[in-house]
């Protein structure tokens, strides 16, 4: 009996610590920060509460056998990682080789990339039409070149963030030493240490994509948030259902890539996935 | 703890895995580099010998982590040469050189454990998986982390970091070892241990080696030979006892180890007069000096003679205890504060306050154009 009291104070005192710091971290979370807290999550939660009374459970139902659906948002789908593959594909190494070579140009780029979130849609519209392919103009994937054109300030801002947080001179030289050529340091060593920038950066162009609707409704191409749009004319009930099920849906395609990306990055010390990822590299004190 | 790693050091030596080389002789010829209008480095030539380890010591700027990143190949020289066993590999990329590189910030790939880190370049080198494994894991037993093989970077102490680095640069059996400040970033113990095991597997291995520092201390303890550098110019090269007694130049002489500046008066014939004595000049320091008359001379604190006199040229002013020796502060005639070591029992009745008397002996000295007092 008295071995088992023992046990209880041990694991007493072993539980003691972390409640101590539960307490701190309460006292570091004042009420202030609770209000705050609650009015933002009333802020946005009414508007859904109220969202769902109107639509009614039944019009969820009607909403996936409505004329356009699939096809909207199967769209939006493509978009989406057409979109994000040619962003990644275009500003990884765009940000590599400035950070690299040319880091006297890094304050230009980040001026050039924020451009597109001054200039109206309009012009960029004009802007791509200028300079795409032919084939493309008349199919709804010229959308795609113009939501690269979208994403890039968020795109670039979320990749810089990581590769700031690397010490990429030095890795990248470390490597070479090591034998390593030019494409085997990039997709070895580069590429695996900024998964973290990089799911940042695909949440961001998905996000955009999924939600974007002047530029697909300037275009005249039913992208999922024009198909809202055009059947809330008809069915009011219907189109508020779809779009709580598509901000349900983006929802949880973020959330999907967050912990798969969270959970990958903690196994090596990044830091949890954020929109803009500047988690840098913690070491232990010797 | 280095006992133990010196003991598994020599049964994986013995096992085979990571053998002892003949080491490679590594040449750099006349090497110049030059940004715009500085000369960071201005015809540089070192010779290493197969096994040596030299340190380039000198003030930050001097060149030598220019010197050093050229011989990496991550720069390219403006002018001359590098040769490793004889051969110009200037236009040879550095990641076909096969030099092992030990960097001044960590530079573990944070995606990789420890163990494949080190295995990293066993994979460059397309070695098979066990294969890999077992050296790596060798080397980490060598430099002590064997234990540690599963972590990742951020779960490592920076000492332990810059070990797995070393071993990282070691596994693949280099033809030359390069340190580009490794210790600077640890602090004060972890440093010194690193250092004796640097030391010690270098001379297992054999591997010649350049090590670049800024720390004279570091420098002096782990080398063969230093290089002083200065301007993008060696200044010297020599042993470290050698650095010490008989440095070349007036700069050397400074930079290495504690010096006494006293005022002296340049005379002809070689000498100078200081101290109310006359001593000769190491050199043509009246040539190098452009005609100038008043100078200060180099005196190291054991190279000065310490008298109790009543009514003597200096006052104690301090005295610091390093063991077996204490170094004494001493206030000269004409506010020249100077540093003279003395036996510690020796000192131990030169309270601060009493009357000395301060006296060169008659052993050539360094010179060096006068210095403003300090206000």
């Amino acid at each position: 009996m008295a071995q088992v009291t023992g046990l209880t104070a041990l694991a007493t005192e072993e539980a003691r610590p972390p409640r101590r710091s539960r307490t701190r971290k309460r006292e570091s979370f004042p009420v202030w920060r609770w209000v705050i807290l609650v009015l933002a999550g009333v802020y946005f939660l009414i508007p859904l509460i109220a969202a769902f009374r109107f639509a009614g459970i039944s019009a969820f139902g009607s909403v996936i056998s409505q004329p356009g659906f699939t096809s909207a948002l199967g769209l939006s789908a493509r978009l989406a990682v057409i979109a994000t593959v040619i962003t990644i594909a275009l500003m990884l190494p765009t940000a590599v080789y400035v950070h690299l070579r040319l880091p006297k140009l890094r304050r230009l780029l980040e001026g050039i990339t924020i451009l597109p979130i001054v200039i109206p849609p309009v012009v960029l519209i004009v802007g791509v039409l200028q300079i795409a392919p032919g084939f493309l103009k008349s199919t709804p994937y010229l959308l795609a070149l113009e939501y690269v054109v979208l994403a890039m300030p968020f795109a670039y801002r979320a990749i810089d963030a990581g590769l700031r947080a690397l010490d990429l001179k030095t890795i990248t030289e470390a490597a070479s030493s090591l034998g390593a050529g030019w494409s085997t340091t990039l997709l070895r060593v580069i590429l695996p240490n900024l998964s973290t920038a990089l799911l940042s950066a695909t949440v961001l162009t998905v996000a955009l994509v999924l939600g974007e609707f002047t530029m697909a409704s300037l275009d005249l191409y039913q992208t999922f948030p024009v198909w809202i749009y055009v059947n809330s004319q008809s069915s009011g009930q219907v189109s508020v259902a779809a779009s709580l099920l598509a901000l349900i849906v983006t929802w949880l395609v973020l959330m999907v890539i967050t912990m798969i990306g969270t959970r990958r990055s903690r196994r090596t010390g990044g830091g949890s996935v954020t929109l803009f990822t500047a988690a840098r590299q913690e070491t232990r004190g010797d | 703890m280095s006992t133990n790693t010196a003991r598994s050091a020599a049964v994986d030596v013995d096992a085979g895995q990571i053998s002892h080389r003949d080491g490679t002789s590594v040449r750099l010829h006349d090497l110049s580099r030059h940004f715009g209008a500085t000369r960071a480095l201005d015809g540089l030539s070192i010779e290493l010998a197969p096994g040596e380890l030299v340190a380039l010591l000198g003030p930050s700027g001097c060149g030598k982590t220019t010197a050093l990143r050229i011989v990496a190949g991550f720069e390219t020289a403006t002018a001359g040469s590098v040769l490793i066993d004889g051969k110009d590999i200037s236009s040879v990329p550095a990641a076909r050189r096969d030099m092992g590189m030990v960097f001044q910030s960590y530079s573990l790939f944070p995606n990789m454990s420890a163990l494949d880190n080190v295995g990293f370049g066993l994979r460059m080198r397309k070695l098979d998986a066990s294969t890999r494994r077992a050296k790596a894991a060798a080397l980490l037993e060598m430099v002590g982390l064997g234990p540690q093989a599963r972590q990742y970077p951020h779960q490592l102490s920076g000492g332990q970091q810059q070990r797995v680095a070393l071993a990282r640069a070691l596994v693949i059996e280099p033809r030359v070892l390069l340190l580009d400040e490794p210790l600077s970033a640890l602090d004060a113990k972890v440093r010194l241990q690193l250092r004796e095991q640097i030391r010690t597997l270098q001379q297992q291995l054999g591997t010649t080696t350049l090590f670049v520092t800024h720390d004279q201390e570091e420098a002096l303890s782990i080398a063969d030979r230093v290089g002083v550098m200065r301007q993008g110019k060696l200044e010297q090269i020599a042993a470290p006892d050698e650095l010490y007694t008989e440095p070349a130049t007036a700069f050397v002489a400074e930079f290495v180890g504690v010096m006494n500046r006293i005022p002296g008066e340049l005379q002809g014939s070689g000498t100078v007069a200081v101290l109310g004595g006359a001593v000769p000049v190491k050199g043509d320091a009246a040539a190098a000096l452009d005609g100038e008359k008043s100078v200060d001379v180099l005196v190291r604190p054991e190279g000065l003679k310490m008298e109790l006199v009543e009514g003597g040229n200096g006052i104690v002013t301090t005295r610091t205890f390093l063991g077996s020796v204490t170094r004494v502060g001493v206030l000269l005639d004409g506010d020249v504060a100077v540093h003279v070591d003395k036996s510690s029992a020796e000192a131990a009745s030169l309270a601060p306050g009493t009357s000395v008397s301060v006296t060169l002996p008659p052993e050539a000295v360094h010179v060096a154009p006068r210095r403003a007092p300090a206000s």
